[in-house]
C-alpha cells in the first residue's frame, strides 16, 4: 500500500524523523483556517499517490491565508495523471538552504535492502540517476544487520555530504531505517530532505510503501487505507477475502492461482483482437484450494460488474477439485436466479475434471458453455462479449 | 538424477499438524514421497496417523534430522512464524528447505535469506508450490498425477502455470518441476534452476515460466545466453497487467516502466529463447524440440 505524503510524514514523525508537517484540508476554507493557525508563508500541496504533482500545478506557495484558500480551491478536484485531488496538505513554508535525497528500498535483484542518498536533492531521482549517477550513492544494507549510526555514516560518506551536515543526516538515516523496519515498509523516501537557514535537517516530503503481507503485525497500518478511493467492486472483493483487480474491459475473469489468472487475461486480450477488441474486465484469483463458496463469491462480484458482458471461468484443478468449482458455479447461479444474465464460458482441467464437467452438463444452465481448452474458451468468451455489446 | 530432489530425499514437514500441513503430507505420502516425520515443538513426541504411515512429530528440525536422516524440510508454518522456522532449518543445516507459506512479510524473507548466506541450506520459496521429481519424490503441493517422469525441466514463478504446463506436456514427462514462487524475494531463482538443469544429464530441454515484476527473467536471459547449451522455451504472464497494481503474487507488479512482460519476453528472445504467446503455444514450441 502506498501512503499519501501527509501519512508518510506522520509515520516519520512517529519514528523520530524530523519533519515539516502542517494539517490536511478537504475544503478551501479549511485550508485558510490551517494557514491562519500556522502563520506566515505556507505551502499548499495536492495529496495524490503519484509523482509529478509539482509540474502539474499541484504544489503552490501561499503568502497569506487568503492565498492558501485560493490555491486550495484551484488544487482540490484537480486531476493529476488520472488521480483526483481530494485533500491538500497545508505545510509551513520552509527556509531552504540545501536540498538532499535519502531513501531505503527493497532491492529485489540482490535480495536485500538498498540505501540511496544524494547531497544533490530537489530533482526527480530517476532523472538524477540517469544524468548524474555519480551524485547518487547506492549502498546495500544487510537485512540481518540493519542501519546503525556507523552504517549511516558510511552511507553519508559515500554520498559525499559536507562535513558540516554529515552527522545530522546520519542521525536522520538511523531514524528513517527504524521507520522502514518498524512499519514493515518496502520503500521510505525523503525528497527533499532539507537544511534550513537555522541549520535544522528536516523531511519536507515523504513517500512510503507498506508491505501488505505484514498487516498481521501492523494493525495500525490499516488506518492509512484510503477507503474512499477504492473501487466499490474491489472493496467488496476485499471484504470477501478475494484477490481482485478491476480492469477496463468486458470479459469477466475468474481463475485459480495468480500466474494462471494473469495468463488468462493475456489469452483473452489476444482472442479479443479478433472480436472487436474486447478485453479482460478484471483479475480475480480464487486461490489454489478454492471451495464452492469462494467460487460463488467470486461469480457474484463479477456478475455485478456492469461492464462485464461475458465471463470466463478458467480453472486448473491442482489442489482445487473441479467438482467443487462446478458446484460453486451451480450454487452461485441457483442463488442468483434471474440476476444471472451473462453468458459463462467454463474451462476445467485437472483434479476431478470428469466429475466437474458432469455436474455442469447435468445442470444444463442455458448461459453456461463448457469448452475443452483455455485458448478455445478465451475465444468463445471474447466472441460472446463482442456479441453482447 | 533430477535436480535438488530425488529418490534419496527424506522429507520432514514443518507445520505438519496444522490443516494445510496434514492435507499436503497426506498427498505427498499418497504420491510415494518418502515423508519421515513432522516438526512441532508443542507436539513433540506425539504421532500422526495417515492412510499408509504413522509419522512421528519431533521438537525441532535438528532432532528430526538426527532421528530420521531427513534431508528436506517442507514448511506449512503460518506467516507470523515462518522466519523462525526457516532459521531453525538453516541452523540444523538441512540441505533443502521448501517454504510453501504464502503471505510472508518481505522483511522476514530478507532476514532469513541474509541469514542463509554462507550456510549450507538451499531455500525454495516462500509462496511457492514446491518441487517434484516425478517418480522419485515430491516436496510441496504440486499434484503428482498430472505428469510422470521424463526429460523436460520446468522452473516457474507460478504454481498453477506449473500445473498447466505439466498438463500440456504430460505425454513427455519431467525430470524435475520446480515452483520458485512469486514473492519479491525468493531463495532459489530461475538462474539457480537453469544452472542445475544444465548440469543434469536427465534433463534434455527446459521450460522457464516468468511473470511481471522485478528483473529475474532479464537476468535469467543473460545467464542462458552465457551458460546454457540446452534448449530453453519461455513463457511470461502479465502482458495486460496495469502499472502499479499487484496481481495476486506480492512480487507481480509493474513499477513505472520496469518489470513489464514485454521487456522480459524481449530479453529472453534476444538470448535465443523461444517465447510462447500463450501456455499452449509454449508447449507446442517445446514439443517441437523434444517431440
Amino acid at each position: 500500500m502506498d501512503l499519501f505524503e501527509y501519512q508518510a510524514k506522520q509515520l516519520f514523525q512517529k519514528f523520530g524523523v524530523p519533519v515539516s508537517l502542517g494539517e490536511v484540508a478537504t475544503t478551501p476554507e479549511e485550508a485558510k483556517a490551517i494557514a491562519e493557525r500556522i502563520g506566515g508563508v505556507t505551502v499548499v500541496k495536492a495529496q495524490v499517490k503519484i509523482g509529478g504533482r509539482g509540474k502539474a500545478g499541484g504544489v503552490k506557495v501561499a503568502k497569506t491565508p487568503d492565498e492558501a484558500q485560493e490555491h486550495a480551491a484551484a488544487i482540490l478536484g484537480m486531476d493529476i495523471k488520472g488521480h483526483t485531488v481530494h485533500r491538500v496538505l497545508v505545510d509551513p513554508g520552509a527556509d531552504i538552504k540545501d536540498e538532499y535525497y535519502v531513501s531505503y528500498l527493497l532491492d529485489r535483484s540482490n535480495r536485500t535492502f538498498l540505501a540511496m542518498a544524494s547531497a544533490e536533492g530537489g530533482m526527480e531521482i530517476e532523472q538524477l540517476a540517469v544524468e548524474r549517477p555519480d551524485a547518487l550513492a547506492k549502498v546495500p544494507v544487510d537485512a540481518s544487520k540493519g542501519v546503525d549510526i556507523g552504517k549511516a555514516r558510511e552511507i553519508v560518506a559515500e554520498a559525499k555530504f559536507g562535513a558540516d551536515v554529515a552527522e545530522q543526516v546520519a542521525e536522520v538515516l538511523v531514524k528513517l531505517w527504524e521507520t522502514f523496519v518498524g512499519a514493515d515498509a518496502t520503500l521510505v523516501e525523503v525528497n527533499p530532505l532539507v537544511r534550513t537557514g537555522a541549520g535544522d535537517v528536516v523531511a519536507l516530503d515523504g513517500k512510503v510503501t507498506l508491505d501488505d503481507n505484514a498487516d498481521f503485525r501492523q494493525p495500525e497500518n490499516a488506518e492509512f487505507e484510503d477507503k474512499s478511493a477504492a473501487d466499490p467492486l474491489e472493496a467488496k472483493a476485499k471484504e470477501k477475502g478475494l484477490n481482485y483487480v478491476k480492469l477496463e474491459g468486458e470479459v469477466g475473469i475468474i481463475g485459480n492461482g495468480a500466474g494462471l489468472v494473469m495468463s488468462t487475461l493475456d489469452v483473452v486480450a489476444y482472442a479479443g483482437e479478433k472480436h472487436g477488441g474486447v478485453k479482460p474486465a478484471n483479475f480475480l484469483d480464487i486461490g489454489g484450494g478454492a471451495s464452492a463458496e469462494v467460487m460463488a463469491n467470486g461469480l457474484d462480484i463479477i456478475l455485478n460488474d456492469p461492464s462485464v458482458r461475458s465471463v470466463f471461468v478458467n480453472v486448473f484443478g491442482g489442489i482445487t477439485a473441479c467438482d467443487a468449482v462446478a458446484n460453486g458455479i451451480v450454487g452461485a447461479l441457483t442463488t442468483l436466479g434471474d440476476e444471472a444474465n451473462k453468458p459463462l464460458v467454463v474451462r476445467l482441467d485437472g483434479n476431478n475434471v470428469d466429475e466437474g464437467r458432469r455436474i455442469l452438463a447435468d445442470y444444463a444452465h442455458p448461459l453456461v458453455t463448457v469448452v475443452g481448452t483455455m485458448d478455445e474458451a478465451a475465444d468463445k468468451a471474447a466472441e460472446l462479449a463482442h456479441a453482447g455489446a | 538424477m533430477a535436480i535438488f530432489l530425488d529418490e534419496n530425499s527424506k522429507i520432514i514437514v514443518q507445520g505438519m499438524t496444522g490443516g494445510e500441513g496434514m492435507k499436503h503430507t497426506r498427498r505427498m505420502l499418497a504420491s510415494g514421497a518418502n515423508v519421515v516425520g513432522g516438526v512441532n515443538a508443542r507436539k513433540a513426541g506425539t504421532k500422526v496417523d495417515f492412510e499408509n504411515a504413522t509419522l512421528p512429530v519431533f521438537g525441532s528440525v535438528g532432532e528430526a534430522m538426527a532421528e530420521t536422516g531427513a534431508n528436506v524440510a517442507v514448511g506449512f508454518v503460518p506467516p507470523a512464524f515462518t522466519k523462525d522456522s526457516v532459521i531453525e532449518a538453516i541452523d540444523a543445516q538441512i540441505p533443502l528447505a521448501v517454504v510453501i507459506t504464502e503471505g510472508v512479510a518481505v522483511h522476514d524473507t530478507a532476514a532469513f535469506w541474509a541469514y542463509a548466506q554462507g550456510k549450507s541450506t538451499r531455500i525454495i520459496g516462500p509462496n511457492c508450490p514446491g518441487i517434484i521429481s516425478p517418480g522419485k519424490s515430491n516436496a510441496g503441493i504440486i499434484p503428482a498425477d498430472i505428469s510422470g517422469p521424463g526429460r523436460i525441466g520446468l522452473v516457474s514463478k507460478s504454481g498453477t502455470l506449473t500445473y498447466q504446463m505439466m498438463f500440456e506436456l504430460r505425454d513427455f514427462g519431467f525430470s524435475t518441476a520446480i515452483g520458485i514462487g512469486g514473492d519479491p524475494i525468493i531463495g532459489t531463482t530461475h538462474i539457480d534452476a537453469l544452472a542445475a538443469f544444465e548440469a543434469d544429464p536427465e534433463t534434455e530441454a527446459i521450460v522457464m515460466i516468468g511473470e511481471i515484476g522485478g528483473d529475474a527473467e532479464e537476468r535469467a536471459a543473460a545467464y542462458i545466453q552465457a551458460n546454457v547449451s540446452k534448449p530453453v522455451v519461455g513463457y511470461v504472464a502479465g502482458f495486460t497487467a496495469p502499472e502499479g497494481k499487484t496481481m495476486g503474487h506480492a512480487g507481480a507488479i509493474v513499477s513505472g516502466s520496469s518489470g513489464t512482460a514485454q521487456a522480459k519476453k524481449e530479453a529472453l528472445e534476444a538470448a535465443g529463447v523461444k517465447v510462447g504467446k500463450t501456455p499452449s503455444e509454449t508447449a507446442r514450441l517445446m514439443r517441437e524440440i523434444v517431440g
